[in-house]
């Protein structure tokens, strides 16, 4: 049989029809109501029952027809490529956003959205989201970091909860038998996961709130020097199947000790009942305990082509629904409400474990400033990598990341 | 008519990119691929004086030095195996092919979560035990670097099949009139027969062999990530070229700029790579006659 030319550009176009008809736009998926077409991103939460949370508050929106998109692998460098193009999302999470999307002008301002509201977010989460006294993100919910410790095992070795950086090196290595080490800080020995916290710890911080280095200081290297004294002692516990973010190396008993999020409560709570306890990074020197603060934004997309009316969604979502806002913090995983009011009075958040934890953001918490750019964070985790597990000098090493903070800090100051 | 779509799809999807590519690389392009800031050669300067991009230089080099040989006996060794096998020959041609069909990630995950997990009942770590050894972090100890041996291993089970279907390619090449001559004057099978018949005879399969080795570990990516990456970032200590250039470029890094003069200088390392080796090994040379 032989096929004409014609026939052939027919036999495609019928096809390409056909493929049309049939291809996944992703606009009949969760969205309902009348309007403009919104899309709505989500990185994939691990948490059972979010996914269908978020499509049923999208479809119940009437102003506009948003369909939802669960966008698992590695959703922050999905949605800094997609930010580049018209095919992006017109709302969209986002951890950050960062300095080089604001000055590059992908984000939209919110700050209108917090008329009467803004006092009600924690500021802790709400600083680097605003640049220029501008909003450009909309905090969603309030995750923080905490060392969770086994009441029953450091009883057995005679060890106190640690309270001083050096207790927690001395703990660890007291911990560690045959079968269980001291601490978990990640397989990567706690470069990536621990960022800034210890410097926190010490009294530092990275980035002061004039704009320059905040650990250029003998007291950085004391401390991220003692970090590898728990690697040096083998008090860590390495190669984990799972990383810090999972509490399984814990309750498998792989761990007397690891540090892990808020939400590792519930599983851990499931698992061990009353045999743990929280705390927060132990100080240092004349610093403080810390922890980590952060939360996930939802941000508009400046490429999409409805941004009123991804605005007027999102101020829906998210400020007016506060009963969207407990559901999705405290309904299928374990994070803090970003709104102090909705905080307060979440039931779950009042006692124990979780009780302590909203005591340690209040009292410890810092969130990563948003001039901390990637390029810095990247070379302050390499370092951090270096000091860790090769023993390189902490001095040394951090000469030269405060040197590329610096250049970076200056880059963004040009902007 | 029937070449166009195909012209189409290679201006669209690599010439264009590509050129646009040279273009960014002039330029400060954070967060953007129509830049404004025109920068000149600024983007390659800062490359060569970064050190994490020259690190990652070595870490190919290492890489290279660790898995071309390997793959290249491993693969020569299957062929020769193979190839005098005279039962079975098509099942373990298939055997040892088989891992060649399989994702990159796949067992690179593989490899990290069951065979070289660091905890004691990793397959590796369970075998150690029996002998009385300490547990192994695989992945995450410097000093001694286990985690090359978990690199190299998973790539030699990838790719030893496919090298050693090119060499059973070049041995079904050689004449065998030339063995016959060879048994005529007195060579012994084994080890002299191949010393100076086959192996000889597999010089052109070879030079390809390895120049294909040394492109694919320049372009090491997949396993490197798997292996090593999570949420946070990268450890710094085996970040080969593309890894470190996807962290720049497409990460939250944003820097286009930047990555785009880091990917023109990769290529033209491998351009300059690929053909010092063709002309030391004098490919496509005529052979002597």
């Amino acid at each position: 049989m032989t096929i004409s030319r014609r026939g052939l550009l027919g036999t495609g176009a019928a096809l390409g029809l056909l493929t049309a008809c049939g291809s996944n736009t992703g606009r009949d998926d969760g969205g309902s109501g009348g309007g403009p077409e919104l899309s709505q991103w989500y990185h994939q939460y691990g948490e059972q029952g979010t996914e269908q949370a978020v499509k049923k508050y999208a479809a119940a929106y009437d102003k506009a027809h948003v369909t939802v998109q669960w966008r698992p692998g590695n959703y922050d460098e999905q949605t800094a490529a997609a930010l580049l193009t018209d095919s992006g999302p017109d709302v969209f999470e986002v951890d950050g956003p960062t300095l080089d999307q604001i000055q590059g002008k992908q984000i939209a301002d919110l700050t209108g959205l917090f008329e009467g509201v803004k006092d009600d977010f924690n500021p802790a989460v709400l600083a680097p989201k605003t640049y220029d006294g501008r909003i450009w993100a909309i905090p969603q919910v309030i995750d923080m970091q905490m060392l969770y410790y086994r009441k029953s095992l450091l009883a057995d070795a005679g060890v106190e909860p640690p309270r001083t950086l050096d207790e927690l090196v001395d703990a660890a290595k007291k911990l560690t038998s045959k079968k269980t080490k001291g601490l978990f800080l990640g397989n990567d020995g706690g470069a990536g996961v621990l960022g800034g916290t210890p410097l926190y710890a010490a009294g530092l911080e990275l980035v002061t709130e004039d704009g320059k280095v905040g650990f250029d200081d003998p007291a950085a290297a004391r401390t991220l020097g003692k970090i590898h004294q728990l690697y040096a002692d083998k008090s860590l516990l390495l190669g984990a199947p799972s990383d810090w973010s999972d509490p399984s190396a814990f309750v498998q008993g792989l761990t007397a000790m690891q540090w892990s999020g808020l939400w590792a409560l519930p599983t851990v709570q499931k698992e061990l009942g009353d045999d743990f306890g929280v705390l927060p990074f132990p100080k240092d020197g004349a610093g403080e305990p810390s922890v980590p603060v952060g939360a996930y934004g939802a941000a508009v997309s400046t490429r999409g082509k409805h941004q009123q009316a991804a605005k007027d969604y999102l101020k829906w979502l998210w400020i007016d629904r506060t009963e969207y806002q407990e559901d999705f913090a405290l309904a299928y995983g374990f994070h803090i409400p970003a709104r102090i009011s909705l905080a307060k009075k979440a039931g779950k958040l009042r006692k124990g474990a979780a009780a302590d934890a909203v005591r340690f953001t209040t009292d410890h918490g810092y969130a990563q400033p948003l001039r901390w750019t990637p390029a810095g964070r990247t070379a302050y985790q390499d370092a951090l990598s270096r000091i860790i597990k090769d023993g390189a000098s902490p001095d040394g090493e951090l000469r030269k990341v405060v040197r590329k903070v610096s250049a970076e800090l200056d880059r963004v100051k040009k902007k | 008519m029937f070449v166009g779509p195909f012209l189409l799809g290679l201006g669209v999807f690599t010439y264009i990119p590509l050129g646009w590519s040279v273009y960014l690389s002039f330029f400060d392009a954070h967060n953007t691929v129509t830049p404004s800031d025109f920068v000149g050669l600024g983007n390659y300067t800062a490359m060569l004086k970064n050190e994490a991009f020259t690190d990652s230089l070595s870490t190919f080099l290492v890489f290279s030095l660790l898995i071309v040989p390997a793959t290249y006996a491993l693969s020569l060794a299957l062929a020769l195996m193979v190839n005098r096998q005279r039962r079975a020959q098509a099942f373990f041609r298939s055997v040892f092919f088989l891992p060649a069909a399989c994702s990159y990630v796949v067992a690179a995950l593989i490899w990290k979560m069951s065979l070289f997990s660091g905890v004691r009942f990793g397959l590796a770590n369970t075998v150690l035990g029996w002998f009385g050894g300490d547990q192994i972090a695989w992945l995450s100890t410097t000093d001694p670097p286990w985690y090359w041996a978990v690199i190299v291993t998973v790539r030699l089970w990838l790719q030893a099949g496919f090298y050693m279907v090119l060499f059973l390619a070049g041995l079904q090449r050689i004449s065998p009139t030339l063995y016959e001559a060879a048994a005529v004057d007195g060579a012994r099978p084994g080890w002299q027969v191949f010393r100076y018949i086959t192996f000889p005879q597999l010089r052109a399969t070879s030079v390809a062999v390895v120049l294909l080795l040394v492109i694919n570990a320049f372009q090491a990516f997949d396993e490197f990530y798997n292996l090593l990456s999570d949420a946070r970032g990268y450890p710094p200590y085996a970040r080969p070229p593309l890894v470190y250039l996807y962290y720049t470029a497409l990460g939250q890094g944003q820097n286009l700029g930047l990555g785009s003069a880091g990917a023109v200088l990769l290529a033209l390392i491998i351009a300059v790579v690929t053909v010092g080796q063709a002309k030391w090994f004098g490919l496509g040379r005529k052979e002597a006659q």
